[in-house]
């Protein structure tokens, strides 16, 4: 299953805004609601989050620390 | 509803007390359940109720008259959303809204005074818990005065981070700007200008720390 932007029906306007800056097509309106179609194209450019003026969605990260190699003295 | 006495243990207020006690005041606690957004608290609203997290995490935050919006802290399991209202008798001096499903236990002001009285060490020990609360307020009013918006980001991308190993706090841009006192886009561009430097990495959904000793150099260096 690949990781997808998230929306909160609740709070979107459906101003489309995030469906015309997306550039993968992830984000569409269907029947005047904004859906989000799961794809492996989305790169997390999170300009839908930008863009979207009431924070009805979001592209969360989770952070995390990746172990140094360790290398032969 | 079942009040868990496991998490009772983790609430700081009553960590002092002994199963049996905790059996008896669980009783006193009610539970509410919360989604991804919606708000659990309003600044500027009257509390009767002490709130705890029992699952997930709260983001307790204050909005100006503009609407922007500057995080105080992240409430987890075991923290008091509203204890200065509740304990001042004043309106919530903070909003919170929760970052995902949420499990709140509540507490009524009156019940609490009963079990405050019926155990006195409790009145101490609320005073630790305040006193830590007023150093991280503290902590904050420095990063806010004093440290570059660079240091900040940096700062809580060290504080958030997890190990790859068990579930982590998430974050969006956005939470970490009004964690910083700043604005999306500064967010975004301290983040490139990071990547760009080799301490990080942006892998869609995560950013991978690949240089921790750097990004410490940095926040050593920004106060």
């Amino acid at each position: 299953m690949t990781e997808m932007p998230s929306i909160d029906k609740k709070k979107c306007n459906r101003c489309g805004l995030c469906v015309s800056v997306c550039g993968c097509g992830a984000i569409v309106m269907v029947n005047n609601v904004v859906t989000i179609i799961e794809t492996e194209d989305c790169h997390w450019c999170t300009t839908c989050e930008a863009v979207c003026p009431t924070g009805a969605l979001t592209c969360s990260f989770e952070i995390v620390i990746e172990e140094s190699p360790k290398t032969d003295s | 509803m079942t009040i868990n006495i496991a998490f009772l243990k983790l609430v700081a207020y009553f960590a002092v007390l002994s199963n049996a006690e905790l059996d008896v005041i669980k009783q006193a606690f009610s539970e509410k359940t919360f989604q991804r957004g919606e708000v659990i608290l309003w600044e500027g609203e009257m509390s009767d109720v002490l709130f705890f997290v029992a699952v997930g995490a709260v983001k307790i935050f204050k909005t100006s008259s503009q609407g922007k919006e500057q995080i105080l802290s992240i409430a987890r399991p075991g923290d008091a959303l509203n204890d200065i209202s509740i304990f001042d008798g004043k309106t919530n001096p903070v909003s919170a809204q929760a970052l995902g499903p949420v499990t709140i236990y509540g507490i009524k002001r009156e019940r609490l005074q009963i079990v405050f009285q019926q155990n006195p060490e409790l009145t101490l020990n609320a005073i630790k818990v305040l006193a830590e609360r007023t150093r991280h307020l503290f902590t904050l009013v420095e990063d806010l005065s004093f440290r570059h918006v660079l240091g900040r980001v940096v700062k809580i991308l060290l504080t958030h981070a997890g190990d790859g190993g068990g579930p982590v706090q998430r974050l969006t841009q956005q939470e970490m700007a009004a964690m910083a006192g700043t604005a999306r886009e500064v967010v975004a561009r301290s983040l490139k200008a990071l990547e760009e430097q080799g301490y990080i990495r942006l892998e869609n959904h995560r950013i991978v720390i690949n240089d921790k000793e750097s990004l410490q150099k940095i926040l050593t260096d920004t106060i």
